[in-house]
């Protein structure tokens, strides 16, 4: 094909833009809104309004323009109607006499019901698991159920059943035990699980004798506390077993008497048929003829809710009796834990019995002499256990029963119970237990008090730092009479600080912060640091602390959130640096910069917080090494912007920049930073030219420059392409605005010379993806700044965009791909705007080729060889295409866009230009793959055009171009 | 062909008071139309005496059971011989409980010597080649409540060494138990209460148990055969108890093993309480 003559059609860029705007056309607003209802206002009650008559409320609403759909449902919405109706309506009930009954025990129930604000026995349960651990060998003393043959003699007669039932119960109290020896505790846990299991594959199997058989050993291993220490957590295992038991048992009573319908939940004893109450009264039976009194006692206090079936006072009246059979225990730790239990069942099925709770504690006060009998020092001796270690096994029990009794008791039951404890010699354990079981505010208004009373403790027993420890758990969350704060703090801290154990210290300490925290300033906070560095640095005792001393971070991070007051304490720095396990370290310095993103609102410059952050990001990423997962090093950077997005001298420019230097050298190993700094630095640049009003002096345009050069140096170390090539784009573009012309030139040909090396696919989110379209996609945005790159003196005219057409040449496109020709052709536009005389746009004071060359028609005719050669070699493409059958609709896109530039940037009076664009159009629609709607707006825009003064020539060409016809 | 009789009463406790009826059903299942000969139906109640080997020796024990006192019998026919449809069929009866001439009805009871035991017996006979199907069913009875109220008499006891009748008395270690009993005529139907109190104790205590002793009685040839035998244990403390701490004396009487105190000619019960304290 013979060379086509490029011509660009002349522009007028203003005019044009003149066309293309949209006549304006007034709008009242005050009359007229689409979404206003149609609607007569009341002028004069409006008029009333304003006079602020009395009348207000009624004009205004008159006058306020109805919700249009509020409007729509008038008055209430159904839904809410239909509920308001069904709950003045009572449900219907059979059983209940009168409506009136009904709403009061209705009342009563929620009256009794357990809230929300009463802790579970579920959370307590995981923390005692976690405590009370053991390192000893435990045993356990089981029959294995494998003699299933007895339990399912098809007796005829009930009494030859119920005898074998019972040989059975008595065979396996007797012989056909195992015991298994030397167990781990975690061995013994998991015995206890297969327990668990076998009960309930027994009782879903039907072997309802061999499950109560399970019930009854678990808990008799309760009366073995061999291993004392672990004998909570002992506890907290086999309980789990009894509420299963007692879960089954009561589940399958309840089906028995749901046959017509199920019971409902505030059934009484009338609903329940004869054959389900007779099961019920059997277990009853069974259980009481249990030989031994603790599997007695914990059997029945299991199924204590199944008394439901059988009459309305059975529960009021089983608790005080259990409570009374406690006493038979002789070992003050069972029994402790056996009242725990009745407590907890107690207030699981009859919260509102508090009677027998409270008994429970008078017993446990009336037996407490018990603890330093000579039975249990001689115990203590053999499991070689110490009095205080020995205590504090109690606490758990000691402490839930309290809570339970402390449930929205009134004071004076609390303060009664206070006075009884005090009364009672070695006490610390019981006021531990009631500074933990009490409403912190009842604790907290009466700290004085319990300072004294813990002054008073005897030494040996209880250790004091679990008292002051529970104490400042109270004070954590309420607070004590104001003029107490400090003289209660002093109290305290005089015992910590004397605690000798670096882990008994910090675990006080720890929860004391958080008080001081609350009431006092950042010096009180300061001392306490230093104290706890004092403790904590000898024989480095922090290595087993970082829990604690993290949470000491985090409790002072969360009342300190102005950071030059926190970095202003002496000591907070020398306590971040007790964190030498790398892992805690950068987990405490996350922790600190999230609260600093979270909270510091402000830019700040202070010197302070900027060495301290500085310090802590370095920490930060200076844990950055090969082994760091991505994820970890992205949030990582994150924070570190974060920090760096803070910081800001003000018009204090140049140590702006000096400290983003600074950054660079310290983040050098997180990428994302590193871009973050050099958009820092960029918009350093254009804030300057803002502050000068474009004008730069010697001193900014230096300034700038400078900049440029931070840009310049930092973006090769980047390693992702596409951060480099952007950020060469966009500092070139920065430069640009800041008149740095040789700088400029240097970013776009460092970009252009980086081309060659992008890849062709990239990972994208972990999966690999072409890299084209990114590529296709820079180079465009590449082209659009090119527009006012001024060409540089030394070098040939065009000599970027020749530059970058050629790295397009030689790049290795991928196979059967158009992106080459797709450069070629948007390229075409560029050179088209090259050629006006005035460009679209331009920079303030830089001269673009536009002035350089004032449209030397050298100059432009070596634009327009460009465009021949574009065009030459697109055509040749195009040429390709049409031998390959299958690229045919390819051919007709690429061929649709080119006539498309021609259309907009060639001038078609040329001859030769308006032939090539008839016969693209003709080639686009050959092969009918061109979609018919957009031919046909094309059409209707040239026919637009042609009506323009200067557009005439183009009625020639429409009516060259045809459509094709649908076949 | 399978089929299945079965006996079931109306109550579902099977207890019944003498002069009540027992009511019921007896229940067929089969598959298909089954051909009988008649079903019966009789309702007996036995005394079972043995004697024990303690009392007489280990054979005259074993051949010289004490021939069985019957207490009530009577049978009904419930069905002649014909023809029952396949399926469930049911077929309701009643027997009034009511003695003949002067015998009494004592309760249900099962002890080691005596047994007193009440029994319904279905019976189906069949033609020669089939088996004859039978079921037997157990139920209760239990005498009349007392008309007059009983007054319960609390009854206090003390425990020293000295009280004890053991040949070691002096080498017993010093204690003092101390408790009370609410009644000692109890209701048989409620749980026996009371309390006991360690005062001191040199040796601390290991285990405190309750135990029920039932003494049976037999009449025979040679005389009475007397014997004590243990019901039932329970634990009521454990452990070094704290000392002058009341603790709870609770325990249901298990209803099958145990009845009211008993006098006839022919066999006696009595049903005693021990306290045992082991150090």
């Amino acid at each position: 094909m013979a060379a086509v003559q490029w011509r660009s059609h002349g522009r007028n860029y203003d005019t044009e833009l003149q066309r293309c705007r949209l006549e304006a056309a007034l709008v009242d607003f005050g009359d007229y809104h689409p979404l206003k209802p149609i609607m007569v206002t009341d002028t004069k009650t409006r008029r009333g309004t304003r006079k602020g008559s009395t009348s207000s409320s009624s004009s205004s609403s008159s006058s306020a323009p109805p919700d249009p759909l509020s409007s729509m449902l008038d008055g209430t919405d159904p839904l809410s109607m239909f509920a308001a109706a069904s709950a003045s309506e009572t449900p219907p009930m059979s059983h209940s006499s009168s409506t009136g009954d009904l709403g009061r025990r209705k009342r009563e129930k929620e009256e009794e019901a357990v809230g929300p604000d009463f802790e579970p026995w579920s959370l307590k349960r995981g923390e005692i698991l976690a405590r009370f651990t053991t390192t000893e060998k435990l045993s356990i003393n089981l029959f294995i159920g494998s003699d299933r043959g007895k339990a399912t003699s098809q007796g005829s007669a009930v009494s030859e059943k119920v005898r074998t039932r019972l040989e059975e119960l008595d065979d396996l109290e007797e012989g056909s035990q195992r015991e298994l020896l030397n167990l781990s505790q975690q061995d013994y846990a998991n015995r206890i699980e297969e327990l668990n299991q076998s009960l309930k594959e027994a009782w879903s199997s039907d072997q309802k004798v061999k499950a109560l058989k399970i019930v009854i050993q678990c808990s008799k291993l309760l009366s073995d506390n061999s291993v004392i220490q672990f004998y909570p957590s002992k506890f907290v295992l086999i309980t789990d077993i009894l509420d299963t038991f007692g879960r089954l048992v009561y589940d399958r009573i309840w089906t028995m008497c749901s046959d017509p319908r199920p019971l409902p939940d505030n059934f009484t004893v009338e609903d329940v048929n004869d054959t389900a109450k007779e099961t019920c009264l059997n277990w009853f039976y069974k259980i009481a003829s249990i030989r031994e009194l603790l599997p007695r006692l914990y059997v029945e206090a299991a199924i204590l809710k199944c008394n439901r079936f059988l009459n309305k006072s059975g529960i009021q009246e089983t608790l005080p009796r259990l409570t009374a059979m406690v006493r038979g225990i002789g070992d003050p730790l069972v029994a402790a834990y056996a009242r725990a239990y009745l407590c907890r069942v107690g207030m699981e099925v009859a919260p509102h019995l508090k009677d027998s709770l409270n008994r429970n504690f008078f017993d446990l006060l009336g037996t407490f002499r018990q603890i330093s009998s000579e039975n249990v020092r001689a115990q203590l001796v053999l499991q070689r256990v110490e009095m205080p270690e020995y205590l504090t096994l109690y606490s758990p029990a000691i402490s839930w029963i309290l809570q339970c009794i402390a449930y929205r008791a009134p004071e004076s039951l609390l303060t009664e119970m206070m006075e009884r404890c005090k009364k009672l010699g070695n006490n610390a354990l019981l006021l531990n237990s009631v500074m933990r079981a009490f409403r912190p505010e009842f604790v907290a208004a009466r700290a004085t008090d319990f300072i004294g009373m813990i002054k008073d403790c005897d030494e040996a027993g209880f250790p004091k730092h679990l008292l002051f420890g529970s104490l400042g758990r109270s004070l954590a969350s309420a607070d004590p009479p104001e003029s107490e704060r400090l003289t209660i703090l002093n109290e305290a801290w005089k015992v910590i600080t004397k605690v000798r154990s670096p882990q008994d210290y910090i675990n006080c300490a720890e929860i004391w912060v958080e008080f001081t925290c609350r009431h006092f300033t950042k010096r009180e906070v300061n001392t306490i640091l230093a104290d706890i560095i004092k403790h904590m640095t000898p024989d480095r005792a922090f290595e087993d602390a970082y829990p604690q001393l993290q949470s000491v971070i985090r409790k002072i991070l969360t009342y300190f959130h102005d950071f030059s007051v926190l970095f202003s304490m002496e000591r907070f720095l020398p306590f971040l640096d007790m964190f030498q396990k790398d892992s805690v370290r950068v987990e405490v310095c996350k922790s600190i910069m999230e609260v600093f993103i979270k909270h510091q609102v402000e830019l700040t410059r202070d010197p302070v917080i900027l060495n301290a952050m500085l310090h802590i990001c370095k920490t930060m990423h200076d844990s950055v090494n090969a082994l760091t997962l991505e994820d970890e090093k992205r949030s990582l950077a994150l924070l570190i912007i974060g920090f760096i997005r803070m910081v800001s001298f003000g018009r204090d420019f140049e140590q702006q920049l000096s400290f983003c230097v600074e950054a660079r050298a310290t983040f050098c190993n997180l990428e994302p930073v590193l871009v973050q700094l050099i958009h820092t630095v960029n918009q350093l640049a254009m804030e300057t030219r803002r502050v000068m009003r474009g004008n730069h002096s010697r001193k900014t345009a230096a300034f700038v420059r400078a900049c440029a050069a931070y840009s310049f140096i930092t973006i090769p170390s980047l390693s992702s392409i596409f951060s480099r090539l952007s950020l060469y784009l966009l500092s070139g573009q920065v430069a640009l605005a800041n008149q740095c012309l040789s700088q400029a030139d240097a970013f776009l040909k460092a970009a252009v010379s980086i081309l060659p090396e992008v890849p062709r696919s990239i990972s994208v989110e972990g999966k690999l993806r072409s890299s084209e379209s990114f590529l296709v996609d820079f180079i465009n945005s590449f082209l659009a700044t090119l527009l006012v790159i001024p060409d540089h003196p030394e070098h040939g005219v065009l000599y970027l965009v020749r530059g970058l057409l050629n790295m397009v040449q030689d790049y290795t496109w991928e196979d059967n791909s158009d992106a080459k020709v797709r450069v070629y052709i948007s390229a075409l536009p560029l050179l088209a705007a090259m050629s006006q005389e005035t460009y679209l746009y331009s920079i303030p004071k830089v001269d673009s080729n536009d002035t350089l060359y004032g449209g030397d028609p050298k100059f432009l005719s070596e634009i327009n060889k460009l465009c021949e050669t574009l065009i030459g070699q697109i055509l040749d493409h195009l040429k390709t295409l049409g031998r390959d059958e299958q690229s045919t609709r390819r051919q007709g896109a690429l061929a649709f866009s080119l006539f498309g530039v021609l259309l907009a940037h060639g001038d078609l009076r040329n001859n030769k230009l308006s032939q090539l664009a008839v016969n693209l159009w003709n080639l686009s629609h050959k092969h009918g793959c061109c979609e018919t709607r957009t031919s046909v707006r094309t059409l209707e825009f040239i026919k637009h055009q042609t009506q323009q003064p200067d557009m005439t020539h183009l009625s020639d060409m429409v009516q060259r171009l045809t459509l094709q016809s649908r076949t | 062909m399978s089929v299945t009789l079965d006996i079931r009463l109306k109550r579902a406790n099977k207890v019944y008071l003498e002069g009540e009826t027992v009511a019921g059903v007896i229940l067929l299942v089969c598959k298909e139309a089954l051909q009988h000969h008649g079903i019966s139906l009789s309702m007996e109640g036995v005394v079972n005496l043995q004697l024990s080997s303690k009392s007489v020796g280990v054979f005259e024990a074993f051949y010289n059971s004490v021939k069985p006192i019957q207490l009530i019998s009577s049978n009904i026919e419930v069905a002649k011989a014909g023809k029952i449809p396949g399926g469930k069929t049911e077929i309701p009866f009643e027997f009034p409980l009511h003695t003949k001439g002067n015998k009494v009805l004592y309760e249900t009871y099962h002890g080691v010597f005596v047994n007193i035991q009440y029994t319904l017996r279905c019976d189906m006979k069949r033609s020669l080649l089939a088996k004859d199907l039978s079921r037997s069913c157990e139920f209760i009875v239990h005498c009349q409540p007392q008309k007059s109220k009983v007054i319960p008499t609390p009854v206090n006891f003390t425990i020293t060494p000295d009280t004890l009748q053991s040949r070691e008395k002096n080498s017993l270690p010093k204690f003092l138990i101390r408790g009370h009993l609410d009644a000692t005529n109890c209701v048989i139907s409620l749980p026996l209460t009371g309390e006991v109190v360690v005062e001191n104790s040199d040796v601390p205590i290991k285990s405190i148990e309750l135990q029920l002793v039932r003494v049976e009685t037999c009449g025979c040839a040679e005389g009475y055969a007397r014997d004590a035998t243990e019901i039932q244990n329970i634990q009521i403390a454990e452990g070094d108890v704290c000392h002058s701490l009341a603790i709870p004396i609770y325990m249901i009487f298990p209803r099958l093993f145990t009845c009211p105190t008993l006098e006839t000619t022919n066999f006696k019960v009595v049903c005693g309480l021990g306290t045992a304290a082991s150090n």
